[in-house]
């Protein structure tokens, strides 16, 4: 829809616009083309207001050929072209009208006397056009700018939100209540064990604090954090719970978003390990090429893998992919294009790709 | 004791050692309890209560296999039954289905005996058809995904997917699924209740088909119609399901 034509308002003031140039054309073709009033009168507000509209097609030519990324040949071509078609019809038009006048008995001569206004007609019709063609530009740029501006806010309203959403999935309540359901059982099987329970627990929960508030943090860090999570879930799931690490050396002083991973490796128990009796595993690969800090660190790619087994005769638990929603929100909105994140089941196993751009962690001063 | 002789008899199911540690250690101060066996999934769980037949049960609700509300739709006995999870969401959905109590974990000693009590003053009451009511009970908007059929002491999972269609039979209903039919005791109507409309319909009194699976229909004899599935099952159409049919063929095709 041509945003001129979508409101009363714009198309109001653009018919506004076009009475000074009627006002022109009336006195170019009563000065040099020779018509009488009356019959300037009868020809030049049809034909301007017909023009008017004429005009608007510019913007589809405008659209067409982004003023930023066109060639200037391509630009000259396209709307002179456009200038010559748009006009060639108009003048034709006029012709028809003309003929059409001179069948009365006032305008008898009209369509002969108007012969050889027809090349003025034709130069003014070409300027108007490439007149209008510069008009669209305009507006192109206007609605151009308002949305970039909108979208700027949808992005920093997104952002914000999704790190809300990470502070409050820092902890899972559910997983502080079977945590703690667990101590109050070991109180009196295995006071010790108890004890340890909390030393863990509260080690986890100490590493969480404040991690909503930083950007980024060495991969280092996150990977304390899920092995910390696990200790914990170890005690509950006994030897049910199974963990394979391999980390190449190199990728641990990447930066990546806090609780980037400790949530895949939450999903990958709650949805994996606990529905299966004989236990289950969780696969945490990291792999890295290119060098961090190095001259060509843009250049290199961080892989983040998590796999887990599960149990697919088990119907999906609500809140499944909400984890898994907010971790890739989280990358869309830092890294844009920049990051990929791929989940997918297979069969029995669950797999979750999450591919960053290497980046250096900036060492706060 | 005012109990009696008689022993009060229960079966824990939880899938973590040590949640189930706590339950027996709280019944530890009740000799009026005795503890049958403890049962780490939903398969266990069926299948001991069916062997056992225990007064009480003590039922976590996300397990392996088959969650508490499976389990408890399977059983289908009177058996007083008090969920513990460590989830609050479900404590409606759990009276819905006459459990005695709903614990949070950690489970508090004091909570522990109210319910204990409660159970007490179930046992010997008349209880309400609980299959019935643990298969109607879900929360709304949500359909079953699969459906549970015990045979014996056996336990089917069938996924709502892989259901042909569904057929009353006295006091039963077959599920029809990949060539075989298992009878569930439950009515048409409750099967009906927990399957999603968008892919299942009721074409007659006493069936229910997949829409997935009609490849045609055709007229049979003066006033009804039979639908004929993908494996060449044919099942009478009703009148008012014939309508309610075409109504939906014809939604789909425009």
């Amino acid at each position: 829809m041509h945003p001129i034509l979508g409101s009363l308002r714009q198309l109001s003031l653009y018919l506004a616009a076009w009475s000074p140039l009627a006002v022109i054309l009336f006195y170019i073709l009563k000065t040099a083309g020779g018509l009488s009033w009356v019959q300037a009168f009868a020809m030049i507000p049809l034909l301007c207001l017909v023009y008017a509209f004429m005009c608007l097609s510019a913007w589809y030519s405008c659209r067409g050929t982004p003023l930023a990324t066109s060639s200037l040949s391509r630009l000259a071509l396209t709307h002179g072209a456009g200038a010559l078609v748009i006009s060639g019809i108009w003048v034709a038009m006029a012709k028809g009208w003309a003929s059409a006048l001179a069948s009365i008995e006032a305008f008898r001569g009209l369509d002969q006397q108007f012969v050889p206004d027809y090349p003025l007609l034709f130069a003014s019709g070409v300027m108007i056009y490439l007149l209008a063609v510069a008009l669209h530009y305009v507006l192109l740029s206007i609605e151009f700018s308002r949305e970039m501006e909108k979208r700027e806010i949808q992005a920093r309203v997104l952002a914000r939100d999704s790190e809300l959403k990470a502070l409050k999935a820092q902890v899972n309540p559910h997983f502080l209540f079977n945590s703690l359901n667990s101590i109050s059982a070991l109180t009196s099987i295995d006071a010790g064990r108890a004890r340890e329970m909390c030393i863990l627990l509260a080690d986890f929960l100490r590493k969480t604090l404040g991690l909503g508030e930083k950007g980024v943090i060495p991969l280092r860090e996150e990977l304390e954090l899920v092995r910390s999570f696990l200790s914990v879930e170890k005690v509950r799931f006994g030897a049910r719970i199974s963990v394979e690490e391999s980390v190449v050396p190199g990728a641990l002083d990447c930066a990546v978003p806090p609780l980037l991973l400790q949530p895949l490796v939450e999903n990958a128990v709650a949805h994996g390990i606990s529905n299966l009796t004989e236990g289950g595993w969780i696969r945490v690969g990291v792999d890295c090429n290119g060098r961090v800090g190095g001259d060509d660190s843009q250049a290199g790619e961080l892989r983040i893998e998590v796999e887990n087994n599960f149990d697919p005769e088990m119907p999906r638990r609500r809140g499944h992919g909400v984890g898994l929603a907010n971790v890739r929100q989280r990358l869309a909105t830092r890294y844009g294009d920049r990051a990929r994140f791929e989940a997918r089941a297979d069969g029995d196993r669950f797999r979750v790709e999450i591919t960053l751009p290497v980046e250096k962690i900036e060492v706060a001063a | 004791m005012s109990q009696g002789a008689q022993k009060i008899t229960a079966i824990i199911v939880d899938d973590e050692e040590l949640a189930r540690a706590v339950i027996r250690e709280m019944l530890r101060s009740h000799p009026e309890i005795e503890v049958l066996g403890e049962c780490a999934n939903g398969f266990e769980a069926v299948k001991m209560v069916s062997e056992r037949k225990p007064d009480l049960l003590f039922l976590d609700i996300q397990m392996p296999k088959l969650d508490g509300f499976e389990v408890l739709e399977l059983i289908g006995s009177d058996i007083a039954t008090v969920f513990v999870t460590a989830y609050d969401q479900h404590a409606l959905r759990a009276f819905e289905v006459h459990a005695v109590d709903y614990l949070l974990k950690p489970v508090a000693p004091d909570r522990f005996e109210a319910a204990l009590e409660r159970a007490k003053q179930r046992l010997g009451a008349p209880a309400p058809p609980v299959a019935e009511l643990a298969s109607a009970a879900r929360e709304p908007g949500h359909f079953a995904e699969r459906l549970v059929v015990k045979d014996g002491t056996r336990v089917h999972i069938i996924p709502v997917a892989k259901l042909d269609y569904v057929e009353a039979q006295d006091d039963y209903v077959a599920l029809a699924s990949l060539g075989k039919k298992h009878l569930k005791q439950q009515t048409i109507s409750g099967v009906e209740a927990v399957l999603d409309p968008k892919n299942f319909l009721r074409i007659h009194r006493s069936y229910i088909v997949n829409l997935e699976r009609v490849s045609k229909v055709e007229p049979y004899g003066k006033d009804s119609h039979v639908a004929i599935l993908s494996d060449g099952a044919r099942l009478p159409v009703s009148r008012a399901g014939y309508a309610r049919l075409r109504a939906v063929l014809e939604g789909q095709a425009s």
